[in-house]
Protein backbone atom coordinates (compact mmCIF):
# COMPACT_ATOMS: atom_id res chain seq x y z
CA UNK A 1 0.00 0.00 0.00
CA UNK A 2 0.91 3.41 -0.67
CA UNK A 3 0.95 5.73 2.01
CA UNK A 4 1.31 9.59 2.16
CA UNK A 5 1.18 10.99 5.77
CA UNK A 6 0.88 15.22 4.96
CA UNK A 7 2.46 17.11 7.91
CA UNK A 8 2.89 20.92 9.22
CA UNK A 9 5.75 22.02 10.98
CA UNK A 10 4.39 24.64 13.66
CA UNK A 11 5.71 26.92 16.60
CA UNK A 12 6.23 24.47 19.40
CA UNK A 13 3.80 24.12 21.98
CA UNK A 14 5.09 25.67 24.90
CA UNK A 15 6.73 28.71 22.73
CA UNK A 16 4.47 31.83 23.88
CA UNK A 17 3.07 33.60 20.53
CA UNK A 18 3.78 37.25 20.19
CA UNK A 19 2.07 39.46 17.77
CA UNK A 20 4.61 41.29 15.06
CA UNK A 21 4.85 44.70 14.46
CA UNK A 22 2.49 44.36 11.11
CA UNK A 23 -0.16 42.60 13.41
CA UNK A 24 -0.67 39.91 11.04
CA UNK A 25 1.24 37.09 11.97
CA UNK A 26 3.43 36.06 15.17
CA UNK A 27 6.95 36.93 15.59
CA UNK A 28 8.05 33.79 14.40
CA UNK A 29 11.96 34.20 14.20
CA UNK A 30 12.92 33.20 17.63
CA UNK A 31 10.29 30.33 18.22
CA UNK A 32 11.30 26.95 18.23
CA UNK A 33 9.40 24.70 16.05
CA UNK A 34 7.85 20.99 16.02
CA UNK A 35 5.82 18.48 14.11
CA UNK A 36 2.34 19.64 14.86
CA UNK A 37 1.17 17.06 17.34
CA UNK A 38 -2.09 15.67 15.63
CA UNK A 39 -0.37 15.03 12.08
CA UNK A 40 2.23 12.75 14.48
CA UNK A 41 -0.89 10.64 14.92
CA UNK A 42 -1.41 10.51 11.14
CA UNK A 43 2.37 9.49 10.81
CA UNK A 44 1.70 6.65 13.63
CA UNK A 45 -1.21 5.51 11.96
CA UNK A 46 0.71 5.40 8.36
CA UNK A 47 3.38 3.51 10.06
CA UNK A 48 1.46 0.90 11.74
CA UNK A 49 -0.77 0.46 8.45
CA UNK A 50 2.40 0.10 6.48
CA UNK A 51 3.56 -2.45 9.15
CA UNK A 52 0.45 -4.73 8.31
CA UNK A 53 -0.30 -4.00 4.78
CA UNK A 54 3.44 -3.77 3.83
CA UNK A 55 3.96 -0.92 1.45
CA UNK A 56 5.67 2.84 1.85
CA UNK A 57 5.19 5.79 3.69
CA UNK A 58 6.09 9.14 1.97
CA UNK A 59 5.98 12.21 4.02
CA UNK A 60 5.15 15.28 2.19
CA UNK A 61 4.90 19.12 3.72
CA UNK A 62 4.97 22.69 2.33
CA UNK A 63 6.73 25.44 3.44
CA UNK A 64 10.17 27.50 3.72
CA UNK A 65 13.44 25.48 4.07
CA UNK A 66 12.75 24.87 8.01
CA UNK A 67 10.37 22.72 7.29
CA UNK A 68 12.76 19.60 6.39
CA UNK A 69 13.61 19.37 9.69
CA UNK A 70 9.62 17.93 10.45
CA UNK A 71 10.38 16.19 7.94
CA UNK A 72 13.90 14.65 8.67
CA UNK A 73 12.17 13.64 11.79
CA UNK A 74 9.32 11.49 10.17
CA UNK A 75 11.95 9.64 8.58
CA UNK A 76 13.44 9.14 11.79
CA UNK A 77 10.48 7.50 13.47
CA UNK A 78 10.28 5.31 9.83
CA UNK A 79 9.16 7.36 7.35
CA UNK A 80 10.44 6.13 3.45
CA UNK A 81 10.72 9.35 1.90
CA UNK A 82 10.11 12.99 2.21
CA UNK A 83 8.63 15.38 -0.56
CA UNK A 84 9.09 18.80 0.16
CA UNK A 85 7.01 22.00 -1.55
CA UNK A 86 9.76 24.85 -0.29
CA UNK A 87 8.00 27.59 -1.06
CA UNK A 88 9.15 30.62 1.56
CA UNK A 89 5.89 32.56 0.13
CA UNK A 90 3.41 29.53 1.61
CA UNK A 91 4.97 29.52 5.13
CA UNK A 92 1.37 31.39 6.48
CA UNK A 93 -0.97 30.56 3.47
CA UNK A 94 -4.53 29.51 4.53
CA UNK A 95 -5.31 25.72 4.04
CA UNK A 96 -7.09 26.04 0.62
CA UNK A 97 -3.51 27.27 -0.36
CA UNK A 98 -1.51 24.80 1.34
CA UNK A 99 -3.31 21.78 -0.42
CA UNK A 100 -3.16 23.16 -3.82
CA UNK A 101 0.43 22.69 -3.76
CA UNK A 102 0.13 19.63 -1.95
CA UNK A 103 -1.99 18.36 -4.86
CA UNK A 104 0.22 19.63 -7.32
CA UNK A 105 3.37 17.74 -5.64
CA UNK A 106 1.30 14.47 -4.75
CA UNK A 107 -1.21 14.10 -7.96
CA UNK A 108 1.80 12.19 -10.01
CA UNK A 109 2.55 9.80 -7.18
CA UNK A 110 -1.13 8.25 -7.08
CA UNK A 111 -1.58 6.81 -3.24
CA UNK A 112 -3.26 4.47 -2.18
CA UNK A 113 -3.79 5.91 1.05
CA UNK A 114 -3.06 9.87 2.32
CA UNK A 115 -3.53 10.90 6.03
CA UNK A 116 -3.12 14.30 7.84
CA UNK A 117 -3.86 14.89 11.45
CA UNK A 118 -6.84 16.51 12.37
CA UNK A 119 -6.25 20.36 12.64
CA UNK A 120 -3.03 21.79 13.07
CA UNK A 121 -1.97 23.73 16.62
CA UNK A 122 -1.13 27.00 15.06
CA UNK A 123 -3.60 28.39 12.55
CA UNK A 124 -6.58 25.33 13.23
CA UNK A 125 -8.31 25.37 10.69
CA UNK A 126 -9.10 21.66 10.10
CA UNK A 127 -9.33 21.88 6.05
CA UNK A 128 -6.39 21.04 4.48
CA UNK A 129 -6.93 17.29 4.79
CA UNK A 130 -10.41 17.50 2.95
CA UNK A 131 -9.74 20.37 0.63
CA UNK A 132 -6.39 17.99 -0.75
CA UNK A 133 -9.10 14.93 -1.20
CA UNK A 134 -11.07 17.30 -3.26
CA UNK A 135 -8.77 18.25 -5.31
CA UNK A 136 -7.07 14.80 -5.79
CA UNK A 137 -10.58 13.71 -6.69
CA UNK A 138 -10.10 11.13 -3.88
CA UNK A 139 -12.66 10.15 -1.19
CA UNK A 140 -12.38 11.52 2.56
CA UNK A 141 -13.57 10.77 5.86
CA UNK A 142 -12.35 12.56 9.11
CA UNK A 143 -11.84 12.41 12.31
CA UNK A 144 -11.28 8.94 12.71
CA UNK A 145 -10.00 6.52 15.33
CA UNK A 146 -9.81 3.54 13.80
CA UNK A 147 -8.43 2.15 10.45
CA UNK A 148 -9.68 -1.12 9.08
CA UNK A 149 -7.97 -1.99 5.80
CA UNK A 150 -10.47 -4.71 3.54
CA UNK A 151 -8.72 -5.05 0.28
CA UNK A 152 -9.58 -2.14 -1.99
CA UNK A 153 -11.78 -0.26 0.38
CA UNK A 154 -11.56 0.63 3.81
CA UNK A 155 -13.88 0.81 6.75
CA UNK A 156 -13.07 3.45 9.26
CA UNK A 157 -14.33 4.51 12.74
CA UNK A 158 -15.52 8.29 12.69
CA UNK A 159 -15.91 10.06 15.80
CA UNK A 160 -19.33 11.96 16.13
CA UNK A 161 -20.25 14.72 18.69
CA UNK A 162 -21.41 13.45 22.57
CA UNK A 163 -19.66 10.24 22.47
CA UNK A 164 -21.05 8.82 19.73
CA UNK A 165 -19.23 6.95 17.04
CA UNK A 166 -19.75 5.02 13.45
CA UNK A 167 -18.25 2.89 11.19
CA UNK A 168 -18.16 4.59 7.53
CA UNK A 169 -16.48 2.54 3.92
CA UNK A 170 -15.09 4.00 1.86
CA UNK A 171 -12.91 2.63 -1.52
CA UNK A 172 -9.58 3.46 -2.12
CA UNK A 173 -7.72 6.20 -3.10
CA UNK A 174 -8.81 7.99 0.09
CA UNK A 175 -7.72 10.21 2.56
CA UNK A 176 -8.47 10.19 6.37
CA UNK A 177 -7.73 12.87 9.05
CA UNK A 178 -6.99 10.93 12.21
CA UNK A 179 -7.79 11.88 15.39
CA UNK A 180 -5.34 12.28 18.49
CA UNK A 181 -5.18 9.82 20.57
CA UNK A 182 -5.74 7.00 17.57
CA UNK A 183 -2.59 5.12 18.98
CA UNK A 184 0.73 5.52 20.88
CA UNK A 185 3.27 8.08 19.61
CA UNK A 186 6.48 6.56 19.60
CA UNK A 187 9.92 8.13 18.88
CA UNK A 188 12.91 8.21 16.94
CA UNK A 189 15.27 5.57 17.72
CA UNK A 190 19.33 6.59 17.18
CA UNK A 191 19.04 4.04 14.80
CA UNK A 192 15.90 5.60 13.30
CA UNK A 193 18.00 9.16 12.92
CA UNK A 194 21.22 7.64 11.74
CA UNK A 195 18.62 5.56 9.01
CA UNK A 196 17.16 8.94 7.73
CA UNK A 197 20.25 10.77 6.98
CA UNK A 198 20.39 8.29 4.09
CA UNK A 199 16.43 8.75 3.01
CA UNK A 200 15.62 10.74 0.05
CA UNK A 201 13.58 14.23 0.83
CA UNK A 202 12.60 15.35 -2.70
CA UNK A 203 11.92 19.39 -3.14
CA UNK A 204 9.65 20.64 -5.62
CA UNK A 205 8.91 24.37 -6.56
CA UNK A 206 5.04 25.31 -5.68
CA UNK A 207 3.23 25.64 -9.17
CA UNK A 208 2.86 29.52 -9.90
CA UNK A 209 0.20 30.90 -9.32
CA UNK A 210 -1.01 29.74 -5.52
CA UNK A 211 -2.63 32.07 -3.64
CA UNK A 212 -4.04 32.21 -0.32
CA UNK A 213 -8.08 33.30 -0.32
CA UNK A 214 -7.80 34.60 2.97
CA UNK A 215 -5.70 36.61 5.25
CA UNK A 216 -4.90 37.82 8.54
CA UNK A 217 -5.21 41.73 8.64
CA UNK A 218 -5.52 42.44 12.45
CA UNK A 219 -4.10 39.43 15.44
CA UNK A 220 -4.17 40.29 19.27
CA UNK A 221 -4.74 38.85 22.32
CA UNK A 222 -7.85 38.24 23.21
CA UNK A 223 -9.71 40.87 25.27
CA UNK A 224 -10.68 39.61 28.91
CA UNK A 225 -14.32 40.30 28.73
CA UNK A 226 -15.35 39.01 32.03
CA UNK A 227 -15.77 40.48 35.55
CA UNK A 228 -14.77 37.95 38.01
CA UNK A 229 -16.45 38.31 41.10
CA UNK A 230 -14.84 36.58 44.48
CA UNK A 231 -16.41 35.26 46.56
CA UNK A 232 -15.17 34.94 50.30
CA UNK A 233 -16.09 33.77 53.98
CA UNK A 234 -16.09 30.43 55.50
CA UNK A 235 -17.29 27.48 53.51
CA UNK A 236 -20.89 28.17 54.76
CA UNK A 237 -20.60 31.82 53.76
CA UNK A 238 -19.24 31.74 50.60
CA UNK A 239 -21.86 28.56 49.57
CA UNK A 240 -24.81 30.75 50.77
CA UNK A 241 -23.57 33.56 48.93
CA UNK A 242 -22.79 31.66 45.57
CA UNK A 243 -26.31 29.70 45.52
CA UNK A 244 -27.55 32.94 45.84
CA UNK A 245 -25.30 34.67 43.28
CA UNK A 246 -26.37 31.81 40.89
CA UNK A 247 -29.88 32.06 41.78
CA UNK A 248 -31.09 35.67 42.30
CA UNK A 249 -28.30 37.40 39.91
CA UNK A 250 -27.26 34.83 37.19
CA UNK A 251 -30.43 32.82 37.93
CA UNK A 252 -29.60 29.88 36.30
CA UNK A 253 -30.38 27.48 39.03
CA UNK A 254 -34.00 27.45 40.64
CA UNK B 1 -27.60 37.16 0.88
CA UNK B 2 -26.16 35.16 3.66
CA UNK B 3 -27.35 31.44 3.04
CA UNK B 4 -27.16 29.78 6.92
CA UNK B 5 -27.07 25.61 6.30
CA UNK B 6 -28.84 24.64 9.70
CA UNK B 7 -27.92 20.95 10.90
CA UNK B 8 -30.21 18.61 11.94
CA UNK B 9 -30.52 14.75 13.02
CA UNK B 10 -33.86 13.13 12.17
CA UNK B 11 -35.93 15.95 12.08
CA UNK B 12 -34.31 17.43 15.74
CA UNK B 13 -31.82 20.61 15.14
CA UNK B 14 -28.50 21.25 16.07
CA UNK B 15 -29.07 23.97 18.35
CA UNK B 16 -25.94 25.36 17.05
CA UNK B 17 -27.78 26.32 14.25
CA UNK B 18 -30.21 28.98 15.95
CA UNK B 19 -26.38 30.45 16.72
CA UNK B 20 -25.36 30.55 13.42
CA UNK B 21 -28.54 32.24 12.03
CA UNK B 22 -27.91 35.05 14.66
CA UNK B 23 -24.78 35.36 13.40
CA UNK B 24 -25.74 36.11 9.99
CA UNK B 25 -28.46 38.16 11.10
CA UNK B 26 -26.48 40.11 13.31
CA UNK B 27 -23.94 40.58 10.33
CA UNK B 28 -26.65 42.21 8.43
CA UNK B 29 -28.72 41.81 5.28
CA UNK B 30 -31.04 39.32 4.53
CA UNK B 31 -30.65 36.21 5.46
CA UNK B 32 -32.20 32.40 4.09
CA UNK B 33 -32.27 29.54 5.72
CA UNK B 34 -31.06 26.14 4.28
CA UNK B 35 -31.86 22.35 6.02
CA UNK B 36 -30.87 19.34 4.15
CA UNK B 37 -32.02 15.89 4.26
CA UNK B 38 -34.38 13.25 3.29
CA UNK B 39 -37.34 14.61 4.80
CA UNK B 40 -36.94 18.00 6.72
CA UNK B 41 -40.38 19.29 6.75
CA UNK B 42 -40.30 19.32 10.56
CA UNK B 43 -36.96 21.33 11.31
CA UNK B 44 -37.47 23.90 8.30
CA UNK B 45 -41.24 24.38 10.21
CA UNK B 46 -38.87 25.02 13.12
CA UNK B 47 -36.64 27.45 11.74
CA UNK B 48 -39.10 29.82 10.31
CA UNK B 49 -39.48 31.38 13.68
CA UNK B 50 -36.54 33.18 13.02
CA UNK B 51 -36.84 36.66 11.43
CA UNK B 52 -35.25 35.51 8.26
CA UNK B 53 -35.97 35.96 4.25
CA UNK B 54 -37.22 32.16 3.48
CA UNK B 55 -36.50 28.66 4.77
CA UNK B 56 -35.22 26.48 1.87
CA UNK B 57 -35.97 22.76 2.26
CA UNK B 58 -33.02 20.89 0.61
CA UNK B 59 -34.62 16.77 -0.13
CA UNK B 60 -33.36 13.90 -2.01
CA UNK B 61 -33.74 10.36 -0.64
CA UNK B 62 -29.70 10.06 -0.49
CA UNK B 63 -29.05 12.80 1.54
CA UNK B 64 -30.28 10.65 4.56
CA UNK B 65 -27.41 9.66 5.91
CA UNK B 66 -25.28 12.05 6.06
CA UNK B 67 -22.56 11.84 3.25
CA UNK B 68 -19.78 14.15 2.19
CA UNK B 69 -20.53 13.37 -1.15
CA UNK B 70 -23.91 14.08 -0.88
CA UNK B 71 -24.05 17.34 0.65
CA UNK B 72 -21.81 18.81 -0.91
CA UNK B 73 -23.38 18.06 -4.35
CA UNK B 74 -26.85 19.30 -2.91
CA UNK B 75 -25.05 22.28 -1.62
CA UNK B 76 -22.99 22.79 -4.33
CA UNK B 77 -26.69 22.77 -6.54
CA UNK B 78 -28.33 25.38 -4.02
CA UNK B 79 -25.53 27.72 -3.93
CA UNK B 80 -25.42 27.46 -7.51
CA UNK B 81 -28.89 28.60 -7.31
CA UNK B 82 -29.77 31.16 -5.02
CA UNK B 83 -26.25 33.03 -5.57
CA UNK B 84 -25.32 33.66 -2.09
CA UNK B 85 -22.95 36.82 -1.16
CA UNK B 86 -21.48 34.40 1.87
CA UNK B 87 -22.45 30.88 3.53
CA UNK B 88 -22.38 30.78 7.34
CA UNK B 89 -22.32 26.66 9.08
CA UNK B 90 -22.23 25.96 12.87
CA UNK B 91 -18.62 24.30 13.06
CA UNK B 92 -19.91 21.00 14.01
CA UNK B 93 -17.51 17.60 13.29
CA UNK B 94 -20.06 17.21 10.49
CA UNK B 95 -19.37 20.61 8.51
CA UNK B 96 -15.54 20.02 9.66
CA UNK B 97 -16.32 16.83 7.15
CA UNK B 98 -17.78 18.48 4.25
CA UNK B 99 -17.03 22.31 4.24
CA UNK B 100 -13.54 22.48 2.91
CA UNK B 101 -14.68 20.04 0.23
CA UNK B 102 -17.81 22.50 -0.70
CA UNK B 103 -15.34 25.30 -0.99
CA UNK B 104 -13.24 23.53 -3.35
CA UNK B 105 -15.99 22.56 -4.78
CA UNK B 106 -17.26 26.67 -5.25
CA UNK B 107 -14.05 27.69 -5.39
CA UNK B 108 -14.79 29.96 -2.59
CA UNK B 109 -12.37 30.71 0.94
CA UNK B 110 -13.42 28.64 3.97
CA UNK B 111 -12.99 30.67 7.49
CA UNK B 112 -13.51 28.35 9.96
CA UNK B 113 -14.45 27.89 13.91
CA UNK B 114 -15.15 32.07 13.72
CA UNK B 115 -16.35 33.34 16.60
CA UNK B 116 -17.57 37.00 15.70
CA UNK B 117 -18.08 38.99 12.06
CA UNK B 118 -17.35 42.75 12.17
CA UNK B 119 -17.42 45.33 9.28
CA UNK B 120 -14.30 46.84 8.87
CA UNK B 121 -13.55 49.77 5.64
CA UNK B 122 -16.12 47.94 3.83
CA UNK B 123 -15.43 44.81 3.93
CA UNK B 124 -16.64 41.76 6.24
CA UNK B 125 -13.84 40.50 8.63
CA UNK B 126 -14.20 37.03 10.28
CA UNK B 127 -12.75 36.78 14.32
CA UNK B 128 -11.31 33.30 14.66
CA UNK B 129 -8.78 31.83 17.77
CA UNK B 130 -5.57 31.25 16.31
CA UNK B 131 -2.73 29.24 18.24
CA UNK B 132 -5.24 26.83 20.20
CA UNK B 133 -7.14 29.95 21.85
CA UNK B 134 -4.08 32.43 22.73
CA UNK B 135 -4.67 34.74 19.80
CA UNK B 136 -7.72 36.22 18.64
CA UNK B 137 -7.41 36.86 14.32
CA UNK B 138 -9.25 39.32 12.16
CA UNK B 139 -9.92 36.98 8.36
CA UNK B 140 -10.53 39.55 5.30
CA UNK B 141 -11.54 37.27 2.61
CA UNK B 142 -11.08 37.38 -1.39
CA UNK B 143 -14.18 37.03 -2.99
CA UNK B 144 -17.34 35.01 -1.51
CA UNK B 145 -16.39 33.52 1.46
CA UNK B 146 -17.72 30.29 3.71
CA UNK B 147 -17.42 30.97 7.09
CA UNK B 148 -18.46 28.16 10.18
CA UNK B 149 -18.78 29.57 13.38
CA UNK B 150 -17.93 27.91 16.81
CA UNK B 151 -20.66 26.60 19.19
CA UNK B 152 -21.12 29.07 22.05
CA UNK B 153 -19.44 31.62 20.15
CA UNK B 154 -23.35 33.54 19.27
CA UNK B 155 -25.45 33.25 22.33
CA UNK B 156 -29.16 31.27 20.75
CA UNK B 157 -30.84 34.00 22.79
CA UNK B 158 -29.78 36.65 20.61
CA UNK B 159 -32.07 35.30 17.47
CA UNK B 160 -34.36 37.46 16.02
CA UNK B 161 -37.42 35.79 15.75
CA UNK B 162 -40.28 36.80 12.90
CA UNK B 163 -43.71 38.53 13.57
CA UNK B 164 -44.89 35.85 11.51
CA UNK B 165 -43.30 32.27 10.59
CA UNK B 166 -40.98 32.62 7.25
CA UNK B 167 -41.90 31.40 4.33
CA UNK B 168 -40.48 27.82 3.17
CA UNK B 169 -39.78 26.75 -0.20
CA UNK B 170 -38.16 23.85 -1.40
CA UNK B 171 -35.49 23.58 -3.76
CA UNK B 172 -34.90 21.29 -6.28
CA UNK B 173 -31.27 19.24 -6.22
CA UNK B 174 -30.38 15.93 -7.75
CA UNK B 175 -28.38 13.61 -5.75
CA UNK B 176 -27.32 10.54 -7.29
CA UNK B 177 -26.88 8.65 -4.36
CA UNK B 178 -24.60 5.15 -6.11
CA UNK B 179 -22.21 8.67 -6.89
CA UNK B 180 -21.95 8.91 -3.07
CA UNK B 181 -18.46 7.14 -1.89
CA UNK B 182 -18.89 7.49 1.67
CA UNK B 183 -21.09 3.93 3.19
CA UNK B 184 -22.00 5.14 6.77
CA UNK B 185 -23.18 2.74 9.57
CA UNK B 186 -25.59 3.62 12.23
CA UNK B 187 -24.36 5.70 14.73
CA UNK B 188 -23.29 3.90 18.45
CA UNK B 189 -22.32 4.73 21.70
CA UNK B 190 -19.64 2.92 23.18
CA UNK B 191 -19.85 3.59 26.79
CA UNK B 192 -23.27 3.11 28.08
CA UNK B 193 -25.34 6.46 29.41
CA UNK B 194 -23.30 8.44 27.30
CA UNK B 195 -23.78 12.01 27.20
CA UNK B 196 -24.43 14.50 24.72
CA UNK B 197 -22.43 17.71 26.91
CA UNK B 198 -22.85 19.92 24.15
CA UNK B 199 -27.05 20.43 24.38
CA UNK B 200 -26.34 20.42 29.18
CA UNK B 201 -28.12 23.33 30.29
CA UNK B 202 -25.44 22.80 33.65
CA UNK B 203 -22.40 21.17 33.68
CA UNK B 204 -20.48 20.63 36.83
CA UNK B 205 -16.84 19.83 35.47
CA UNK B 206 -13.68 18.05 37.77
CA UNK B 207 -10.33 18.60 37.03
CA UNK B 208 -6.89 17.74 38.63
CA UNK B 209 -7.99 19.54 42.00
CA UNK B 210 -10.49 16.08 42.68
CA UNK B 211 -6.93 14.14 43.13
CA UNK B 212 -8.74 10.46 44.00
CA UNK B 213 -10.82 9.01 41.79
CA UNK B 214 -13.23 8.33 44.97
CA UNK B 215 -13.74 12.24 44.79
CA UNK B 216 -15.59 11.96 42.08
CA UNK B 217 -18.74 11.42 43.80
CA UNK B 218 -18.68 14.54 45.89
CA UNK B 219 -19.01 16.62 42.51
CA UNK B 220 -21.90 13.89 41.04
CA UNK B 221 -23.66 14.80 44.27
CA UNK B 222 -23.31 18.52 43.36
CA UNK B 223 -24.67 17.84 40.04
CA UNK B 224 -27.06 15.88 41.30
CA UNK B 225 -28.47 18.50 43.63
CA UNK B 226 -28.23 21.14 40.89
CA UNK B 227 -29.81 19.45 38.21
CA UNK B 228 -26.34 19.30 35.95
CA UNK B 229 -24.28 16.71 33.83
CA UNK B 230 -20.84 16.04 34.91
CA UNK B 231 -17.78 16.75 32.91
CA UNK B 232 -14.26 16.66 33.22
CA UNK B 233 -10.88 18.29 32.03
CA UNK B 234 -8.79 15.65 29.85
CA UNK B 235 -6.59 14.36 32.48
CA UNK B 236 -9.52 12.78 34.54
CA UNK B 237 -10.81 10.84 31.92
CA UNK B 238 -7.12 9.90 30.97
CA UNK B 239 -6.75 8.84 34.33
CA UNK B 240 -9.97 6.74 33.60
CA UNK B 241 -11.91 8.56 36.74
CA UNK B 242 -14.87 9.38 34.72
CA UNK B 243 -15.21 7.78 30.38
CA UNK B 244 -13.97 9.68 27.82
CA UNK B 245 -17.26 10.81 26.20
CA UNK B 246 -17.17 13.56 29.74
CA UNK B 247 -14.29 15.05 28.30
CA UNK B 248 -14.65 18.89 28.09
CA UNK B 249 -11.84 20.45 25.76
CA UNK B 250 -10.10 20.50 22.28
CA UNK B 251 -10.21 17.31 22.16
CA UNK B 252 -13.22 16.51 23.80
CA UNK B 253 -16.77 18.31 23.35
CA UNK B 254 -17.43 21.63 23.08
CA UNK B 255 -19.58 23.00 25.81
CA UNK B 256 -22.41 26.50 26.06
CA UNK B 257 -24.78 25.58 28.89
CA UNK B 258 -26.12 28.20 31.10
CA UNK B 259 -24.20 27.62 33.66
CA UNK B 260 -20.42 25.72 34.25
CA UNK B 261 -19.19 24.90 37.60
CA UNK B 262 -15.64 24.26 37.64
CA UNK B 263 -14.13 22.54 40.56
CA UNK B 264 -10.11 21.98 40.67
CA UNK B 265 -9.64 22.92 36.98
CA UNK B 266 -6.52 25.11 37.02
CA UNK B 267 -8.20 26.35 33.16
CA UNK B 268 -5.57 25.07 30.13
CA UNK B 269 -5.93 26.51 27.21
CA UNK B 270 -7.32 22.86 26.00
CA UNK B 271 -10.13 22.92 28.30
CA UNK B 272 -10.98 27.17 28.05
CA UNK B 273 -11.34 26.66 23.98
CA UNK B 274 -14.23 23.74 24.65
CA UNK B 275 -16.40 25.70 27.91
CA UNK B 276 -15.47 29.35 27.86
CA UNK B 277 -18.70 29.73 25.98
CA UNK B 278 -20.54 28.84 28.97
CA UNK B 279 -23.16 31.83 30.16
CA UNK B 280 -22.10 31.78 33.74
CA UNK B 281 -18.72 30.23 34.74
CA UNK B 282 -17.80 29.41 38.52
CA UNK B 283 -14.95 28.32 39.72
CA UNK B 284 -13.77 26.67 42.87
CA UNK B 285 -9.75 26.41 42.89
CA UNK B 286 -7.34 26.57 45.84
CA UNK B 287 -5.14 28.34 44.06
CA UNK B 288 -5.88 32.05 43.05
CA UNK B 289 -3.57 32.83 40.12
CA UNK B 290 -5.40 29.64 38.38
CA UNK B 291 -6.38 30.56 34.33
CA UNK B 292 -9.75 29.77 35.24
CA UNK B 293 -10.66 32.43 37.42
CA UNK B 294 -10.18 34.89 33.68
CA UNK B 295 -13.09 33.28 32.56
CA UNK B 296 -14.82 32.69 35.26
CA UNK B 297 -17.96 35.12 36.39
CA UNK B 298 -17.87 34.20 39.98
CA UNK B 299 -14.87 32.52 41.79
CA UNK B 300 -14.34 30.96 44.86
CA UNK B 301 -10.38 30.55 46.11
CA UNK B 302 -10.63 27.63 48.80
CA UNK B 303 -10.29 23.62 49.55
CA UNK B 304 -13.24 22.44 47.11
CA UNK B 305 -13.75 19.31 50.03
CA UNK B 306 -14.99 22.08 52.41
CA UNK B 307 -17.06 24.26 49.77
CA UNK B 308 -18.90 21.43 47.83
CA UNK B 309 -20.49 19.95 51.09
CA UNK B 310 -21.56 23.20 52.04
CA UNK B 311 -23.04 24.22 48.56
CA UNK B 312 -24.40 20.79 48.61
CA UNK B 313 -25.86 21.82 51.83
CA UNK B 314 -27.47 25.26 50.80
CA UNK B 315 -28.76 23.79 47.80
CA UNK B 316 -30.77 21.61 49.96
CA UNK B 317 -31.70 23.07 52.74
Amino acid sequence: MKIAVCLKQVPSRDWQPRVNEQKTWVRDQDAAFELNEPDAYALEEGLRLKEKHGGEVVVCSVGPARVSQALREALARGADRAIHVEDEALAQADAYAVAEALAAAMRDEAFDLVLTGLQSDDQGSAQTGVMLASLLGIASATIIMEVDVQGQALRVKRELEGGWFQWVALPMPALLTIQSGINQLRYATLKGIMAAKKKEVRKVAAPAGIASRQQIVGLYVPEKRKQTQMIGGSPAEAAKALVAALRDEARVIT
Amino acid sequence: MILVVAEQQGGTLNKSSWETIAAAQQAGGPVKVAVVGADTAAAAAELAAADVAEVLRVEAPALSPYTLDGFVSALGQVVAAEQPGEVYLPHTYQTRDFAPALAVHLGRALVTDCVATRQADGRRLFVRPVFQGRLLADVACDGQAIATFQIGAIRADSLVRGAAPAPVRSVAVTVDGGAIRQAPEAPFREAKQAVDLSQAERIVAVGRGIKDPEKVALAQQLAAAMGAEVGASRPICDAGWLPMDRQIGSSGQTVAPKLYLALGISGAIQHLVGMKGARTIVAINKDPEAPIFEVADYGVVGDLFEIVPAVIKELQG
